[in-house]
């Protein structure tokens, strides 16, 4: 297979884009596509300061020695989950690459913020790890960008993410989240930042070969929690579907930001949302999600502590510790 | 040659003849569209030969939870 803008051998081959490309090439289209799809939706300008939450993978990683590349204004985040080999791991990696680059990297661990890592805070709710580990980097992510003063969070959410998502969405017919997933989404509050998803058109293997081309260190390993997660199924249904019809996932997620949410959007009520009574955080309830978590958290370490007969505290406990 | 995998369990299998990636991942059954074929520090695509004296990664894409 040859680079359609050299003729040289191909590393890379992109079905879906009727194309493949050697290595330099690749690279430049990779970061092309990036900064087109920042500048077509707006998502920020070279003078704003860019919080990106760096999880040690390769779109995380892949995005920002992108952003860099392209001279963005970065900062990067990342958030110590507290899993095992596996979160210190993902810590190491992306402190090294902060290092070796010289850009400035914030690290905030969950069981300081939450008072138990991951896998206690699964416990503690009797839910999956995957529920609060979603609900608590969603918060730090953006109550540390209000309070470091980004106007945006950028995230490494990749075209098989969204199509994913997608797919659970209208599968599960979840019109909530079907009306609000989108690649750039505005403030809604004065205490929540703008999201972008500047990669929701490569795919993830395109962020992979990126990635392995430009020599990143990332975590190759999974999450050791997402084994069965519903949203591998998805990826890999989409896959399968992708190997015999080339460019369904992109004109799946496409078709729908075309096609439905523009009538989702202003079919929608609109969510009020007010003050967190606890923490100041935005959100439709009196106490906000993340600040129940803590509190249900809170209590179902008194109970492991403390021997039966003791009762429960009468009042709750501290939200919203610092990071 | 070699064909190594990293995930779920780091394994090696041993393939014997020359073919091209396409034929090398219907025959163990890794989907191209969510895995990388790696030798050394180069991708191959979907129509590179790979050769007996070769030892291939094959990587999958796809992460999340």
């Amino acid at each position: 297979m040859r680079c359609v803008k050299c003729q040289g051998t191909a590393s890379v081959d992109l079905p879906s884009r009727n194309a493949a490309y050697c290595a330099p090439h690749y690279l430049d289209h990779f970061e092309y596509e990036v900064g087109h799809n920042i500048r077509s939706l707006k998502m920020f300008t070279p003078d704003e300061r860019v919080l990106v939450a760096v999880s040690g993978g390769k779109d995380s990683l892949a995005l920002w020695e992108t952003l860099i590349r392209l001279g963005y204004k970065t900062t990067g985040f990342h958030i110590h989950l507290g899993i095992g080999e596996y979160s210190d791991l993902s810590r190491e990696k992306t402190e090294a690459y902060a290092r070796a680059h010289g850009v400035e990297l914030i690290v905030v661990e969950v069981e300081a913020a939450v008072g138990a890592t991951i896998p206690e805070v699964s416990k503690a709710l009797r839910r999956v790890p995957c529920s609060g580990c979603g609900l608590t980097k969603r918060y730090l992510m953006n109550r540390t960008a209000r309070e470091q003063g980004f106007s945006v969070l950028a995230t490494g959410h990749n075209l098989d993410d969204e199509a994913a998502t997608l797919m659970g969405g209208v599968l599960h017919w979840q019109m909530d989240s079907l009306g609000r997933q989108a690649p750039a989404l505005e403030s809604t509050h004065a205490r929540l930042g703008r999201k972008v998803k500047p990669l929701y058109t490569l795919s993830e293997k395109e962020t992979a070969s990126y990635a392995v081309l430009r020599h990143i260190d990332y975590v190759v390993d999974e999450c050791p929690h997402s084994v069965g997660a519903l949203s591998l199924l998805y990826k890999d249904v989409l896959n399968r579907i992708e190997a015999e019809s080339h460019g369904t996932k992109l004109r799946f997620f496409q078709g729908y930001l075309k096609n439905l949410r523009p009538a989702l959007a202003s079919a929608g009520q609109k969510v009020e949302l007010r003050e967190c009574a606890t923490c100041g955080e935005a959100t439709t309830a009196e106490v906000c999600a993340y600040c129940r978590m803590v509190q249900q958290v809170y209590r179902w370490k008194q109970r492991r502590v403390a021997p039966a007969p003791t009762p429960a505290p009468t009042t709750p406990a501290p939200a919203s510790p610092s990071a | 040659m070699k064909v190594v995998f990293r995930i779920p369990k780091p394994h090696q299998v041993e393939v014997q003849g020359r073919r091209r990636v396409s034929d090398l991942a219907k025959e163990l059954g890794f989907n191209l569209e969510s895995h990388l074929v790696i030798r050394g520090d180069d991708l191959l695509t979907r129509d590179a030969m790979v050769e007996d004296t070769d030892t291939i990664e094959v990587r999958p894409a796809i992460s999340g939870g």
